[in-house]
C-alpha cells in the first residue's frame, strides 16, 4: 500500500470526496424521504399485521417478552444501511458513466485511500439515515431503550461500513447503470429475506426450513442486524461483530484490488473509463 | 509544482510503451520525450491509439511493457507524485453537472490537497485565466459545451501542473470555440512553460503546434515541427502530409 502524501492532504481529500457525496445526497430529497419511508412502511404495515401472529420469545438480548415491532426495528435499521450501501455503489457506477470516476482515480492519492474516502462518505450517509429512521421508530412508539440510540452508534458505523464496502465491491463488476437494477434484486432482496431481520432463527427452524435457517446464519447481513440488535441494548454480540468486520475488510480489500489497474479487472478492459 | 524542472530536461519521458487488447495492438513501442514550454500535438485518426496512450499516461491503464516518467517520477512506481505534476482534460466530459462551477473546482482542489485560502485563490485565478469569473456560482449543467470545456481546462490548470494532457479537448465544439481554446492553451504553454500534449484528429487545430507527433495504428509515424513534416511528405499543408502518412499502409503490418 502506497502511503498518503501528508495528513493534511489526506484530510482535505476526504472532506472533498465526502462533501461531494453529502451535497449530492442533500440535493436528492427523494432519496432521503424514501430512505425513511421504506422501513417505516415495513414497520407500520408489517408489525401491525404480525403483532399477534408472531410471538417473540425471550432470547438475548431481550430480557422480557418483546413485541414484533421491537424485534423488527434492528432489521429495518439494517435495511436502511443495506440500501445506502447499494446506493453508494450506484453512485460509483454513475460516476463512471459521467466521467467523474476518471477524475477521482487520477487524483494524486493512492487508490485505496480514494476508495476509503468513498466508503467513509457512504457510511456517514448510512448512519445519518439510520438515525433518521430510529427517530421515526421512537415517534411511532417502538419500545426501544432510549440510551440504545447512543450505544448503537458503533454498530451502525460498522454495519454501514461493511455494507458500503460490499456495494463498492459490486461496483467493480457492475459496469452500467442498466445492470444495476438486476443486481439490486439479486443482492438486496436475498440479503434481507434470508436473514434474521424479519424472524428470529429459531422461528425459521421451528417451521422446518433448515436450509433457510442455514442461509440466514451464513448471510453477513444477519450479522449486521444482530450486531445492531445487541448494541441497542448496550451489548456486544462477539461473533456477529467479528463477522461484520471481517466481511467489510475483505470486501474492501477485494474492491481495492478490483480497482487496481495492474491487478484488477478494470485495467484489462479496452476503452472503458474506469 | 516544482519549478526546478530544468528547461533542458524533458518533463515527460515515454519509453517503448506497448499495449494490446487481445490481438489488437493498440500501442506498439511508442517512445516520446516531451519538453517544458512545448505544445506537442498528438495527431492520429480515430483508433490510432491516442486514447490508450492517454489512459496509460494518466495511470488508468497499465501498459504491457515500457515505462513513463513524469518529472523523473516513474508512473508505475510513484503514481501519486507523477499524477500531482499533471493536469488532465479527458476526452469524455467530467464535470459534475449537478454541482456549481465553484463546487466542481473546490472538489478538485480538495483532491489535490488544496484547502481554504489556497483553494479559493486557485479557483479565482483559474477562472480568470479562461474568462469564466461570471460562471462561478452557476450550475455546470447550465453552461454551454464550450464553456464547460473551459471550466475543465481551468480545473486542470488550477493545481499549477508542469504537464498538461488534453485528450481531444475540442470534441463537439464549434470552430470558433475550438480556435479560441487552442490559441489560449498555446499562449499559456509559452507564458507558463507548460509541457502540453494535445491529442486530436483535427489537423487544422494543430497547425500552430511546436511539434506534431503522428500516431497511426499504435506507432509513431513521424515527429517534428509541422513545417518539417509537410516538407518530408509533400503536399501544400499539414493536412496533405497527414493523409499521405496515414492513408498509406506501412508494408507488412496487419491491423
Amino acid at each position: 500500500m502506497a502511503p498518503v502524501g501528508t495528513a493534511a492532504h489526506a484530510w482535505t481529500a476526504m472532506r472533498a470526496i465526502a462533501g461531494r457525496e453529502v451535497t449530492r445526497f442533500l440535493r436528492q430529497t427523494g432519496r432521503l424521504i424514501s430512505a425513511v419511508v421504506r422501513p417505516t412502511l415495513w414497520l407500520v404495515v408489517f408489525s401491525a399485521g404480525f403483532q399477534n401472529v408472531l410471538g417473540v420469545s425471550i432470547t438475548p438480548p431481550y430480557e422480557n417478552y418483546v413485541t414484533y415491532d421491537v424485534y423488527m426495528a434492528p432489521g429495518l435499521i439494517g435495511m436502511v444501511l443495506l440500501f445506502q450501501g447499494m446506493q453508494s455503489s450506484l453512485a460509483l457506477v454513475f460516476d463512471r458513466e459521467v466521467g467523474a470516476l476518471r477524475l477521482l482515480l487520477t487524483a494524486p492519492l493512492p487508490r485505496w485511500y480514494v476508495l476509503l474516502c468513498k466508503l467513509v462518505a457512504g457510511a456517514l450517509l448510512g448512519v445519518a439515515q439510520a438515525y433518521a429512521f430510529l427517530l421515526v421508530a421512537f415517534l411511532f412508539g417502538v419500545d426501544l431503550p432510549p440510551w440504545g440510540a447512543l450505544t448503537v452508534l458503533p454498530a451502525l458505523a460498522l454495519g454501514a461500513f461493511t455494507l458500503a464496502a460490499v456495494g463498492l465491491l459490486l461496483s467493480v463488476y457492475v459496469r452500467r447503470l442498466e445492470n444495476f437494477a438486476g443486481t439490486m434484486n439479486f443482492v438486496i432482496f436475498p440479503a434481507f429475506f434470508f436473514s434474521t431481520a424479519l424472524y428470529p432463527l429459531w422461528k425459521v427452524r421451528e417451521s422446518g426450513s433448515d436450509w433457510i435457517a442455514l442461509a440466514a446464519r451464513l448471510n453477513p447481513f444477519t450479522h449486521v442486524v444482530e450486531t445492531i440488535r445487541f448494541a441497542l441494548y448496550g451489548q456486544v454480540q462477539p461473533l456477529s461483530a467479528a463477522v461484520t468486520l471481517l466481511v467489510g475488510a475483505a470486501a474492501f480489500a477485494l474492491a481495492v484490488q478490483g480497482y487496481d489497474p495492474q491487478r484488477g479487472v478494470l485495467g484489462r478492459k479496452p476503452r472503458d473509463d474506469g | 509544482m516544482p519549478p526546478t524542472a530544468s528547461q533542458a530536461a524533458p518533463a515527460v519521458v515515454i519509453d517503448a510503451l506497448s499495449k494490446s487488447y487481445g490481438k489488437v495492438r493498440a500501442l506498439d513501442g511508442v517512445s516520446l520525450a516531451l519538453s517544458p514550454g512545448q505544445f506537442t500535438a498528438l495527431l492520429g485518426p480515430n483508433g490510432a491509439g491516442k486514447s490508450t496512450l492517454f489512459q496509460i499516461l494518466t495511470g488508468l491503464f497499465v501498459a504491457d511493457s515500457g515505462s513513463v516518467q513524469v518529472l523523473g517520477h516513474d508512473l508505475a512506481r510513484q503514481p501519486t507524485r507523477a499524477l500531482a505534476a499533471m493536469g488532465i482534460v479527458f476526452q469524455q466530459p467530467s464535470l459534475d453537472l449537478d454541482l456549481t462551477v465553484e463546487q466542481n473546482l473546490a472538489y478538485h482542489a480538495g483532491l489535490h490537497g488544496l484547502a481554504g485560502r489556497r483553494a479559493r485563490d486557485a479557483i479565482a485565478e483559474a477562472l480568470a485565466l479562461f474568462g469564466q469569473e461570471g460562471a462561478r456560482s452557476q450550475r455546470a449543467r447550465t453552461l454551454s459545451g464550450g464553456n464547460r470545456r473551459k471550466i475543465e481546462m481551468a480545473r486542470a490548470l488550477m493545481t499549477e501542473p508542469a504537464v498538461v494532457l488534453l485528450d481531444e479537448p475540442t470534441q463537439g465544439l464549434d470552430p470558433a470555440s475550438r480556435r479560441d481554446i487552442v490559441e489560449h492553451v498555446a499562449r499559456l504553454t509559452r507564458e507558463r512553460g507548460l509541457c502540453v500534449l494535445w491529442a486530436t484528429h483535427i489537423v487544422s487545430e494543430v497547425e500552430g503546434a511546436d511539434r506534431v507527433v503522428v500516431l497511426h495504428k499504435g506507432r509513431v509515424l513521424d515527429d517534428g515541427p509541422p513545417a518539417d513534416i509537410v516538407a518530408r511528405h509533400g503536399g501544400a499543408a499539414l493536412e496533405d502530409a497527414f493523409l499521405a502518412l496515414t492513408g498509406r499502409e506501412p508494408a507488412g503490418r496487419a491491423a
